[in-house]
């Protein structure tokens, strides 16, 4: 789960890592106040609120020097939707702008906390060369990537820090608010059950402090049970819908281009499924994993989300049951399809547990079904049936 | 020989009652694996499949002298569950439980660190399965076949497949393992090579893969380094965008980084037979043998 900026320098705030000052604008009628709430003096940078990275780069943030110039950017954006290199073409809509106040800068650097999955523990992760691409730097120019990993205690050593501190340039004093900004990140990293937070750029004002000028994070989905403060900060507007609720449904979704639906449990196999359709010259139109404890109300709602995509034009069900069984998926699918007029062709591939069962079910129905034993075979007969 | 469990093991699972875990540990019983009992706190002393139950994995490990342990706990008392069980001193820790925090298995690995002699298979992992000798997890047993394969994965069902195909091709396998989904976990595609390579049973080894992280590409560096057997190995996730999380936490493509074609770029410069087409598996590991 991601948050909106805003959010998160809320939550840098709570941790004593320096951000700036800002106001937030959710209707037009929020500007006044909002530029009246900061230090104005030299007028704001605006920045549109949404979960996107690249927002700079097509206008979603702006050095505005008067109200007219801030009301101008809340008219372009507010209610509309932002498009960036890491948007689908659709965008992602924009409900939120911020006003922050200015910060003279000298220099930019980058910091991140990653969940290290080669080190198995949290890293640290800093270069001189901020406000890039992270990617693009790491595979360009590695030597400006350094990397620390966090102890067990989610610290990282004094004499690490000063190495590190070193690298970068610190004088003493900078050196200092380095390390209470890695202990900061590392504190709030480990409270809140993140698994990435990144602060691109970080920082070295004119007047030599450091300063968080941005501020991502991810949160641990798996960790939502004991983070309710930040289940409260989940913004659905931001999230694909069927995806949305998906999740909702405990369902795992993605929405993809193609036109042949795909119910799969295992998300392995269901990526192996969408695979082995493309392959056969197929597009699939999505992700799901119905899960290893479906019931038929899961599979009635899994169908319920690939039906609800127009473009669907036939489903595959690929079924390999281990926890599941096959049986109750089969009578899962039969209520779903006659609970909802399902018109679109549907292959059906059971395997494993209780599939035999599950099979003679699926036959005794009467239904429109077509039932294949390989994964290969269901794939080309439902490639044929869309066409 | 076969490898992780056998004949000899003797197997405890915590959670024992609930509903999940006493319908998979009855299946694991009827396979003939040597389950020994079973831990769910507040209901020592009771009875349960026929085994009995105790309060922590400690009394187990007296009673029983159980040596591995299947976990099938909730996901938020997941990391306490392994870490009691390596206190106890079980050696081989099975854990099948999803949606694990992934800052408790940080914790976890930590704690590991001062029990070298553990191995932890999992979280989010489908267990292990020798056939013909002993089934710790959730796998079908029907579709296995005691035989020479070894087959690792990150998959669930994924496994089976192969597990299937190995079977009508008439390999059958050694073991099976499960090392699961999630970013962070205990043994790794290396480790189980490692293993496979070590076991006399095993002839040749298939290794499922999907989008995410690096193991694949540590694992065909590995392969190509210190693996004389033949390798099969099949990535899903071609078709998988950028930047969504495919299901298991650990599915996702970041930052460019983590595609099932740099996978199998990986693999396959390594000298490992890299199929595209999931349902080849088992022919191609033919062709390769």
């Amino acid at each position: 789960m991601n948050l909106h900026e805003y959010q998160a320098k809320e939550y840098f705030e709570t941790y004593d890592l320096p951000v700036s000052r800002r106001s937030i604008i959710k209707k037009s009628s929020d500007i006044d106040e909002a530029v009246e709430s900061i230090d104005f003096s030299n007028g704001c940078v605006a920045k549109v609120q949404s979960h996107t990275g690249g927002r700079g780069k097509v206008g979603g943030v702006k050095l505005c020097k008067s109200k007219v110039e801030v009301k101008e950017f809340v008219e372009q954006w507010l209610g509309k939707k932002i498009v960036t290199i890491q948007t689908d073409s659709d965008g992602l809509p924009v409900n939120i702008i911020s006003l922050e106040e200015l910060t003279d800068i000298d220099k930019e650097l980058y910091m991140s906390f990653i969940v290290d999955r080669g080190e198995k523990c949290v890293s640290m992760i800093v270069s001189e060369a901020g406000g890039m691409n992270i990617e693009e730097v790491a595979e360009k120019t590695p030597e400006k990537i350094l990397k620390a990993k966090l102890n067990s205690d989610y610290l990282i050593e004094e004499k690490e820090i000063k190495v590190l501190a070193n690298s970068l340039n610190f004088n003493s004093e900078q050196t200092d608010q380095f390390s209470k900004i890695v202990s900061g990140c590392a504190k709030l990293f480990r409270d809140k059950d993140l698994s990435l937070l990144e602060i691109n750029p970080l920082v070295i004002k004119t007047d030599g402090n450091l300063h968080c000028l941005d501020a991502k994070i991810n949160v641990d989905e798996n960790a939502l049970y004991r983070q309710e403060d930040l289940l409260d900060k989940r913004d659905p507007t931001q999230e694909d819908q069927r995806e949305y609720e998906a999740k909702e449904n405990d369902l795992s979704y993605v929405s993809l281009d193609g036109n042949i639906g795909c119910m799969v449990n295992g998300a392995g196999l269901a990526m192996g499924t969408m695979d082995t359709i493309k392959l056969y010259d197929g597009e699939p139109a999505n992700f799901l994993d119905v899960g290893g404890t479906a019931t038929k109300e899961r599979v009635s709602k899994a169908f319920k989300l690939i039906l609800s995509d127009q473009n669907v034009k036939g489903i595959l069900i690929n079924i390999f049951g281990g926890i599941v069984r096959c049986d109750l998926i089969a009578q899962g699918i039969i209520d779903a399809i006659k609970e909802r007029s399902v018109s679109v062709p549907i292959v059906v591939r059971l395997q494993g547990n209780k599939s035999e069962e599950g099979k003679l079910i699926l036959n005794d129905s009467g239904l429109n079904l077509i039932g294949e034993d390989s994964l290969q075979e269901a794939s080309k007969k439902i490639v044929e049936l869309v066409k | 020989m076969s490898v992780l469990i056998d004949k000899t093991t003797k197997a405890i699972f915590q959670g024992f009652t609930g509903s999940q875990a006493t319908m998979h540990a009855e299946q694991c019983i009827d396979y003939g694996t040597n389950v020994v009992g079973g831990v769910t706190p507040n209901k020592g002393g009771q009875e349960h499949l026929g085994k009995p139950v105790f309060n922590s994995v400690e009394e187990a490990t007296k009673e029983t002298a159980a040596d591995t342990s299947v976990i099938f706990v909730p996901a938020k008392f997941t990391k306490s569950a392994i870490i009691e069980a390596a206190e106890a001193g079980i050696n081989l820790i099975i854990c099948i439980t999803e949606g694990v925090p992934v800052l408790d298995m940080v914790d976890v690995v930590n704690v590991l660190k001062s029990h070298p002699e553990v191995r932890l298979i999992g979280p989010n992992c489908p267990g292990v399965i020798s056939p013909g000798k002993a089934k710790l997890g959730i796998m079908p047993a029907s579709i296995h076949l005691e035989g020479t394969v070894g087959i690792v994965s990150r998959s669930g069902t994924l496994t089976y497949e192969a597990v299937k195909q190995t079977t009508d091709a008439g390999l059958g396998q050694s073991t099976c393992i499960g090392i699961g989904g999630d970013p962070v976990n205990g043994t790794s595609f290396i480790d189980a090579l490692e293993m496979f390579e070590n076991d006399s049973q095993t002839e040749s080894i298939v290794m499922v893969g999907e989008i995410g992280g690096s193991a694949e590409e540590e694992a065909a560096e590995y392969i190509r380094d210190n693996i004389k057997k033949p390798v099969v190995s099949y990535i899903a996730g071609v078709t998988a965008p950028k930047g969504k999380r495919m299901g298991h936490a650990g599915a996702i493509i970041s930052g460019g980084k983590g595609t099932a074609q740099d996978k199998f770029k990986a693999l396959e410069s390594a000298g490992v037979g890299v199929v595209t087409d999931l349902n080849l598996i088992g022919s191609r590991l033919k062709e390769s043998l």
